[in-house]
């Protein structure tokens, strides 16, 4: 490509170089946290190292709601300020949680499946994770459909805060439908209250994974604003 | 306005608005009938489709049936609601319809009063086609049936109305309406089929009441948040 503003790659190229460096301090992070959580933390006296799976767990839905709540704010400034860097962050944003929903959904059937016996049970929570998977890919799929990146940040931003708004009417009626239908399989077991030391290893692997999130939010923020940029010298170009 | 002078006639009021925007599209549909007739046929198929994919022997009709029906109603009226801006894209009629002096979202509770029309409608005919293929006693509860219909057929169309402006406009119109639109159905199948049934199997009207407030939210929620969100959905 012979393009005169060609020269200014290095900006980007410098950019990456940060989003790696971001990228790795968070993965020595969530290293050292499993060393805590293997090595220094006590294992849980009924479920035994299974339980082990918990630190990954409930740090990755917490940071999936995160990630989730990112989207409809920046679908709410998107629309009133027209600003492609909120599109672009909730783009980013919606992608990363969909991330961490998946990573969700499948630690939660490998820590199901010893401890109450089945890899899948249409408890409420399960479902409404599944659902949210479900909308944020939704998400993604619009956003791939549409070329045009005015009215792909246009429509995005109101399917992300249409899905905001339907989170609480599928938590309302997968409870309900759970308390008319009680299931068999075993529940959730009660915990009793978290122990100081698991406690700490929780709270750590929670900052560690926000640490993730901030980490692979600006990573795939760059992302979009180099391809947005690509589109808009490509369109000079022609 | 009929008295109006050539060329300065006062805009319609918001709501005369609509009922022009769901009267012409209810007219294109009366002349052509292709999507009511489809939607129709659609719902009748799946009602037999679906006694012979379970064992009746084993699942009594009277258990199945309410699953089945909203499972239908949801997917039929996917198939008028990808028409109702479908429509629009022929000739660029939308741009006609924009220019028309009315307010954006009058242009949406038009489309969605014609929508829940379509809907009523594909409902009016299925709802005793269940009775009769599936033999049950629908007629006792024929009043609560229909209003738990409405309730659902608005949250239906108010959400798929919004979603087919959006999806006509992109590559994959067919694939993308029922992907958005389903998630957003869930909590609708869900109160609907439950609601009915507690009203087949004779429970008390109060014993549906938590799934009819889901419903009623719904609704309420939905069809402000859509008609605020639809001008978004159009090209400026």
């Amino acid at each position: 490509m012979n393009n005169p503003i060609a020269g200014d790659s290095v900006a980007p190229h410098r950019s990456v170089k940060k989003d790696a460096g971001w990228i790795t301090v968070a993965a020595l992070v969530i290293a050292a946290v499993y060393a805590r959580v293997i090595f220094f933390t006590p294992t849980e006296a009924t479920q035994g190292l299974a339980q082990k799976i918990y630190y990954l767990h409930l740090p990755a839905a917490l940071n999936a709601y995160i990630a989730f709540i990112v989207v409809a704010v920046t679908s709410v400034v998107y629309l009133w300020l027209r600003d492609p860097r909120a599109d672009r962050v909730a783009e980013s944003s919606a992608e990363v949680g969909l991330l961490f929903t998946t990573v969700v959904l499948t630690t939660g059937p490998i820590w199901g499946k010893p401890i109450w016996g089945t890899w899948w049970t249409w408890d409420a929570r399960l479902t409404l994770t599944l659902f949210l998977w479900f909308i944020y890919a939704g998400y993604l799929v619009l956003r791939g459909a549409i070329t045009e990146p005015e009215m792909r940040a246009r429509y995005s931003a109101v399917l992300g805060i249409l899905g905001a708004l339907l989170i609480p009417f599928i938590h309302m009626s997968v409870y309900l439908f759970r308390t008319l239908h009680p299931m068999p399989i075993v529940l959730k077991p009660e915990r009793p209250s978290l122990p100081g030391d698991m406690l700490a290893t929780l709270l750590f692997s929670f900052a560690a994974f926000v640490l993730v999130y901030l980490a692979l939010l600006r990573a795939r923020y760059r992302y979009a604003e180099e391809r947005d940029m690509l589109a808009a010298l490509d369109g000079e170009g022609r | 306005m009929p008295d109006a002078p050539y060329g300065v006639a006062t805009p319609p009021g918001m709501l005369h608005a609509a009922w022009l925007v769901a009267r012409k599209d209810l007219a294109i549909e009366f002349r052509t009938r292709t999507a009511f007739f489809s939607a129709l046929v659609f719902s009748l198929l799946g009602l037999t489709i679906f006694y012979f994919a379970w064992d009746v022997t084993a699942v009594a009709a009277i258990d199945l049936a309410p699953g089945v029906l909203w499972v239908i109603f949801t997917f039929s009226g996917l198939l008028g609601l990808q028409r109702s801006f479908g429509v629009e894209q022929a000739d660029r009629a939308v741009d006609a319809l924009l220019a028309a002096p009315v307010d954006r979202e009058s242009i949406y509770l038009g489309k969605a009063l014609a929508n829940l029309i379509f809907v009523l409608g594909v409902q009016a005919i299925t709802l005793p086609a269940l009775a009769l293929f599936y033999n049950l006693p629908l007629g006792d509860v024929a009043l609560p049936l229909a209003g738990i219909a409405l309730l659902a057929a608005i949250g239906l169309v108010a959400v798929g109305t919004l979603f087919s402006s959006m999806a006509v406009n992109t590559r994959m119109a067919e694939l993308l309406l029922p992907m958005l639109s389903l998630p957003f159905f869930v909590p609708i199948v869900m109160a609907a089929s439950g609601s009915t049934a507690r009203l087949l199997a004779g429970r008390p009207i109060a014993e549906a009441w938590p799934w009819l407030r889901i419903l009623v939210a719904f609704d309420l929620v939905f069809v402000v948040a859509c008609t605020l969100a639809f001008p978004y959905t159009l090209d400026e």
